[in-house]
């Protein structure tokens, strides 16, 4: 075990563990915003650079700091390390020009976004972001392309944090899509426009931080806030079948996988509760799901301000 | 004269096939490694003569070898990046061309030392005409006995292939190049593990530019006490400057570290002096990535003393009053130059070349291309000129690979020396667009 500090606490944690990870068992404001890295997906992370840490002292052998701000997703901890993250004015201000770039070119459509409301990046540029914009140009657009009948895909919105590409990879017997072109032309595409249909590229949905990839089956139903989210499971030979529904009365507009405080799939035994296309797009009637009870949303978002709990809380008050 | 090590046959006619460059003392460090020497001996020779790597960065390439991991049963790699893009500079695509064997001999000592048995020259996609070339010195190398199985009789086997890019900047990055080579796209990877612990297929490699990979040769050759004799105290050796711009004499020159600035621009042996009699107004020393110099730091530095084509003396006075040897992409502008245009140039390189990968990288040299773009046609306003300080701030040190700051030093720098011309072509659009030459046509790549 190895002792790490991250914003003045300390804790203890095992080698090999990376910073965000560290920050994570801390938990609340020390855990560093991550839009490209998905604990689940091995190989994603490094990428959106808005986990960005300031390390103040290497480890306890080589106490010299770090001359550039690190990725705390993908750096692992030196026993003594000192690392900053929102006590460091550094570290704040270039998170904000992170969101900064990631913004100049997202549509910012999030009135007909479907995304909106559980959308990492909106949570990003409310809590980092600034009131305007500085970026007089014409923003970059992509011709769309379809995908298939179960996912849609919003290239314009896409902010490239792979992990779609590692969902394809690392839960589908093939991936069709990738990245084309480079630069700031870069895209999620498929080679000559294939449709994306396999038995779990579904979740492809559920990782995305953004809208670019959104359930066809739910498209423009509904939004999130106004549905009540329910745990449920049903027998599935493919999947672990257990999944959050999304109630609107006795209507099932939507049904995702079970996440977590930080947007990810939850893991059980070990195992990440990944769903089948069959369940996600199919199973839409009540009788064909056991319902477990409500659904904690435990990230902060707009969803749990019609939650059963909240509610709650608030008659008691 | 100065003394040349690796363009010393340069114009002995017939030097690029083997007969000829065997003649004139041709792959004589092979015997020399293979028969007289272990493979650490090799190494430490390279380390003691304090080779500083020539494709930009300057990493000593000894250390660079020492650093490699040697697991048992696990293969080695050595890989040579030939990948040569930067704007600017062209001295690889010189050696390889001209002196292809010196590349195959280069390579094999190399591979010996590093104990890589087998290894690969990762060529620009653009230079196929060099890649016929190689493969030829390649295939009369194996025809010879100088590749393949038992070289020499010392029991040691290597095999060189040459593999083509497919024309990415990028791909020059080593972590991005390995990727490439094992056929991926060519994102750079996150590193820690560096090459050296976890380079290609996951096995230990170690990537160098061909430059570096030619002078192990000499300095087998003639051993790494006569070597550190050449060039100054902390830069030894021969560089090659492909010098361009407005020069009387532009080319590839083969120079002792340590000689002047003002001798290497005016002198008769060198590129003698600018083109038509103009004034010199900014010099990039080192390819594209690399600062710009104002003309009043170009002989002198910011303190008053001559200025040397050395990495030290040219990275006098850091970023503010300096700028770096970098590759050795000697560009000179004269009076008539607009350096907005020129940075506009650069720009409009990295924003085309950037892999997408990284957030800060990805948007942030699109913004500065439209941003210099809009400057140059008469289209801006003093804000930009901040704006665009404030940007290439954000970018450099924020990204996974080094192309975020080569993209964001030359226009920082270009603002910090020329910012009146800046403020000039928002002052004067009309004059500005004037003084566009008709080329004002070209559009905004990412219109």
């Amino acid at each position: 075990m190895i002792k790490v500090t991250i914003d003045d606490i300390e804790i203890e944690v095992e080698e090999g563990t990376t910073i965000m990870n560290a920050a994570r068992m801390i938990g609340g404001d020390v855990v560093p915003p991550a839009m490209c890295y998905y604990s689940s997906l091995p190989g994603t992370g490094g990428k959106c650079r808005t986990c960005l840490v300031e390390i103040a002292a290497g480890s306890t052998k080589d106490p010299r700091p770090m001359p550039k701000l690190m990725v705390s997703c993908s750096t692992t901890v030196q026993d003594g390390m000192i690392v900053k993250n929102r006590t460091s004015e550094k570290v704040i201000e270039n998170r904000g020009a992170v969101v900064e770039f990631l913004l100049i070119n997202h549509p910012l459509d999030c009135p007909v976004c479907d995304q909106a409301g559980e959308c990492d990046l909106q949570d990003l540029g409310f809590s980092h972001g600034k009131e305007g914009s500085r970026y007089e140009e014409e923003k970059r657009t992509f011709e769309p392309i379809d995908i298939g009948e179960n996912i849609k895909l919003h290239m314009n919105r896409c902010i490239l944090c792979y992990r779609c590409v590692h969902v394809a990879n690392q839960l589908t017997d093939q991936r069709v899509h990738g990245a084309l072109h480079r630069g700031d032309h870069t895209e999620i595409s498929t080679y000559i426009e294939k449709a994306v249909d396999n038995d779990f590229s579904g979740n492809m949905i559920d990782v995305c931080p953004v809208g670019a990839l959104t359930d066809r089956s739910a498209r423009f139903k509904s939004r999130v806030w106004f549905l009540k989210p329910m745990n449920a499971s049903c027998e599935c030979t493919k999947c672990s079948g257990k999944a959050v529904v999304w109630m609107f009365g006795k209507q099932m507009y939507r049904v995702t996988t079970r996440q977590d405080q930080y947007g990810e799939v939850e893991v059980k035994d070990g195992k990440p509760e990944w769903i089948c296309n069959e369940c996600r797009f199919d199973k839409k009637d009540l009788e064909q799901w056991t319902i477990e009870g409500p659904r904690h949303i435990s990230r902060n978002s707009v969803i749990s301000q019609g939650h059963y709990e909240v509610s709650k809380t608030n008659l008691l008050k | 004269m100065g003394r040349k090590l690796l363009l010393e046959h340069i114009n002995v006619p017939g030097i690029e096939t083997y007969d000829v460059y065997r003649n004139h003392g041709g792959y004589k460090s092979v015997e020399k490694a293979l028969k007289t020497m272990s493979p650490q001996e090799v190494v430490e020779e390279v380390q003691k003569s304090a080779l500083k790597g020539r494709g930009g960065a300057g990493f000593p390439t000894g250390m660079k070898w020492s650093f490699l991991a040697k697991p048992e049963g696990v293969p080695r790699y050595l890989v040579c990046n030939a990948d040569e893009s930067e704007p600017g500079t062209f001295k690889d695509r010189f050696l390889m061309e001209k002196l292809p064997h010196l590349m195959v001999e280069g390579m094999i000592t190399s591979s010996y030392a590093l104990g890589a048995n087998t290894s690969y020259i990762y060529i620009r996609g653009e230079y196929m005409f060099v890649l016929e070339i190689l493969e030829k010195a390649i295939a009369e190398a194996y025809a010879k006995g100088w590749l393949g199985k038992n070289i020499l009789g010392s029991g040691y086997d290597l095999d060189l292939y040459v593999a083509p890019g497919g024309g990415a900047y990028i791909c020059g990055e080593e972590t991005a190049l390995l990727e490439s080579l094992e056929g991926k796209r060519g994102n750079p990877r996150m590193k820690p593990p560096f090459p050296a612990i976890k380079g290609l297929y996951g096995c230990p490699t170690v990537v160098n530019n061909v430059e570096s990979l030619c002078t192990v040769v000499p300095i087998i050759n003639i051993g790494a006490d006569e070597y550190l004799k050449i060039g100054t105290e902390k830069s030894s050796g021969t560089k090659l400057i492909s010098a361009c711009g407005n020069l009387a004499r532009p080319g590839v020159y083969e120079i002792e570290l340590g000689i002047s600035v003002e001798e290497f621009i005016y002198g008769d042996e060198w590129c003698r002096g600018i083109a038509n009699g103009k004034k010199i107004k900014a010099l990039i020393p080192g390819g594209s990535s690399v600062p710009i110099l104002p003309a009043h730091l170009i002989t002198k530095t910011a303190t008053g003393e001559d200025r040397f084509m050395s990495y030290e003396s040219l990275s006098d006075g850091g970023f503010a009053s300096g700028s770096m040897l970098g590759s050795g992409g000697f560009i000179v502008f004269d009076e008539d130059q607009c350096i907005v245009r020129n940075t506009w140039n650069f720009a409009r390189f990295y924003a085309h070349e950037s892999c997408g990968q990284c957030s800060p990288c990805r948007e942030g040299t699109s913004w500065m291309e439209k941003v210099l773009h809009r400057l140059e046609t008469g289209k801006g306003n003093m804000r930009d000129i901040d704006l665009l300080a404030e940007i290439n701030k954000k970018i450099e040190g924020n990204t996974i690979c080094p192309l975020g700051d080569a993209a964001a030093w030359p226009v920082a720098a270009a603002i910090r020396h020329f910012r009146e011309e800046f403020e000039w072509h928002v002052t004067h659009p009309e004059e500005a667009v004037k003084r566009n030459y008709g080329l004002l046509k070209t559009p905004s790549i990412t219109l």
